[in-house]
């Protein structure tokens, strides 16, 4: 906080591509590791991990996402599709080839990598409100496709369970030993995208969602940077399929609807397009907002409500508040919650000398 | 599969409720056409419209049905005026996502508005329609289908008549093409807006009253709304006359498809088939059957 970034100098090219180029990002990212790594698994306790867990698989969809809307602005509504993707592909896997949870991870990844490259085609053709809608369609039809195929889905109820997942001979079957697991993966996910946006791919994505037809002028094969943007946004979504079937031990169709599409683009719009540690703070505030809000009724509406009422109740807030704290979020502050932290930020680095 | 009459009488199903959900769609159109706006919130238009009218009929509230649907229409324009001034109007000029975001919010919003202030039960909304079948030949309706055929034609060629013959009609397609010059014309773009935004609410007052006599009312009322988006890719996104067509092409694929797919794969085939018609459009015709196309400047 009173630190000064002055006399930070770079003399070589090496310091100049550091990931974490000063010492108070260093310091930063290594009170974070604390915090979630050594702090939170000694600290708290199996419901809270449990949540966290859940924070950590929805950021690396959030990331996905965000990789695809916020940095080459490609508008898709159908991510969760790509999640029951990787989900259903890694369940087949395990259940049908035996195959290792390191394994079906990637897999999952792959492949929902390969059906977002085809989904990503018309993006040549069509964009804005078009490719939005062509995305939407994508939805329907890979959930339909998922549904009606018994070979994929299983079957019974369209669902398929598995066991917990086993790194190596290690079967994690702990709220904390799968928290941890999680939690990795979340951070992997978070330092890659960091790295992916600083090399020439991420500017790429980034010239075309300022201007496509000048990126394409100065040399810059749209195409294919939207392929590659709609390719690393599916692997990520499917990689997030696949923690959340391993999480929740069953993949179900009914975890990958439209509505779980729109909580991740409410989570990037809340967050603040094209920005990491955006994604990050969307997924927590999504995935607990709802937490809050039941913490919230059964405390204080409980006083003037009767307990039947409330159940229902608690679900139509949950939409009414989400809701509204979308609309809210894009009229006062567009660039979300980063754009909060950044100004916290601004005004601590200059003071006490604001002017 | 050489059954033809039931393929007729599918077809027939199919162009009056294709007609319907172009009424539905014609209010997307006319944001759209009005404000470029996008929004995702028609099929909650419906719904609050549905839930609001079929709430203040019901023994609860005990208003009489000319009532109700006075009291639906008010609720509707004087909603959809403050939705402009409030949520929309702060959006203009920014980025599509946006746009899209906040109707999307907007539907969330209706989505749990209307069961937490109306209550969530299915309720029935009764018009005095006679429910006996009514027979023209091989084709074979329900009366409520027929008036919903008749009002979505009348309106659809009442707002097309609006927008080709009227003063307000030729200045809210100024508006659409450019704000900028329309409003150094003299042309107030704000009132327009606000108008777009009540003239689709209007519509979706229709649908709401339409659909819901026919399903029933409750939040799958607003499943309608998905529907639009085949229509609307169709038949041009700023098209009255696609709206049309491309309705009346949705409702006949979605009969036949549920006619004759449907017992090979087990359901369902009603909302897939549309969206599968729907990517093949954007692949071939982005811009619609009817609608402008794009030209692109740096």
């Amino acid at each position: 906080m009173f630190y000064r970034e002055s006399g930070e100098y770079k003399t070589d090219y090496k310091r100049d591509m550091t990931l974490y180029a000063l010492p108070i990002s260093r310091f930063s990212v290594g009170l974070m590791v604390l915090l979630f790594f050594v702090a939170a698994p000694l600290l708290l306790g199996e419901y809270q991990l449990t949540l966290l867990s859940l924070v950590a698989i929805a950021v690396v969809g959030a990331l996905g996402l965000n990789i695809l809307v916020g940095y080459a602005g490609q508008l898709s509504i159908g991510h969760a599709a790509f999640m029951s993707v990787g989900a259903y592909t890694a369940a087949n896997l395990v259940t049908k080839l035996d195959m290792p949870f390191l394994l079906t991870l990637p897999a999952g990844g792959l492949m929902a990598a390969a059906i977002g490259l085809v989904v990503g085609i018309p993006s040549l053709r069509i964009k804005g409100i078009y490719l939005a809608i062509a995305t939407l369609a994508a939805q329907f039809i890979i959930e339909w496709i998922i549904n009606h195929s018994p070979s994929i889905s299983g079957g019974v109820q369209a669902s398929i369970e598995i066991d917990r997942p086993t790194i190596l001979g290690w079967k994690l079957d702990q709220a904390v030993e799968l928290y941890m697991f999680l939690v990795t993966i979340a951070a992997i996910a978070i330092v890659c995208t960091q790295n992916l946006i600083r090399s020439r791919i991420g500017r790429a994505f980034i010239a075309i969602r300022d201007q496509d037809i000048a990126a394409e002028i100065i040399g810059i094969s749209v195409f294919k940077y939207k392929l590659y943007a709609f390719g690393i946004s599916s692997f990520y979504a499917g990689v997030t399929g696949v923690l959340y079937t391993y999480y929740l031990g069953i993949a179900s169709y009914e975890q990958f609807t439209l509505v779980v599409s729109i909580d991740y683009l409410a989570m990037i719009i809340i967050g603040g397009l094209g920005s990491i540690l955006g994604s990050v703070l969307g997924a927590f505030f999504i995935t607990l907002l709802p937490i809050g809000i039941r913490l919230f009724m059964e405390n204080v509406g409980s006083l003037f409500l009767e307990p039947e009422a409330l159940a229902s109740i608690i679900s139509q807030m949950r939409l009414i508040v989400f809701g509204s704290l979308i609309i809210i979020f894009l009229i006062m502050e567009p660039e979300g919650l980063n754009r909060l932290w950044i100004n916290i930020r601004n005004y601590f680095r200059v003071w006490p000398f604001s002017y | 599969m050489g059954d033809l009459p039931f393929a007729i009488e599918l077809a027939g199903q199919g162009v009056a409720n294709g007609l319907m959900y172009s009424l539905v769609a014609l209010g997307f159109v006319l944001i759209y056409k009005a404000t470029d706006a996008i929004n995702f919130a028609q099929g909650e238009f419906v719904m609050i419209a549905g839930i609001v009218i079929a709430a203040l009929a019901s023994d609860a509230y005990g208003f009489p049905l000319w009532l109700a649907l006075f009291a639906g229409l008010v609720f509707m324009v004087l909603f959809n005026i403050g939705l402009e001034r409030v949520v929309l109007r702060p959006l203009i000029g920014r980025p599509i996502v946006s746009i899209i975001m906040a109707t999307i919010g907007l539907a969330a919003i209706l989505r749990g508005f209307g069961p937490m202030v109306f209550g969530s039960a299915p309720r029935g909304l009764e018009l005095p329609i006679p429910d006996s079948p009514v027979i023209f030949g091989p084709f074979f309706f329900s009366p409520i289908q027929l008036v919903g055929a008749g009002v979505s034609i009348l309106f659809l060629l009442g707002f097309g008549w609006f927008f080709l013959k009227t003063r307000k009609g030729v200045a809210m397609r100024a508006v659409a093409d450019s704000h900028q010059v329309s409003s150094a014309m003299g042309i107030n773009v704000e009132k327009y807006f606000a108008l777009a935004w009540v003239m689709a609410g209007v519509v979706a007052m229709l649908g709401g009253v339409l659909w819901g006599s026919m399903s029933g009312v409750d939040t799958q009322l607003a499943l309608v709304g998905l529907k639009v988006f085949p229509v609307v890719i169709l038949g041009g996104l700023d098209s009255i006359i696609g709206v049309i067509v491309g309705g009346i092409i949705i409702g006949l694929v979605e009969a036949l498809a549920s006619g004759f797919i449907d017992p090979y794969v087990g359901g369902g085939t009603k909302d897939f088939a549309p969206y599968v018609l729907m990517i093949i459009m954007l692949m071939i015709r982005p811009y619609g059957l009817f609608g402008r196309k794009l030209i692109e400047r740096i």
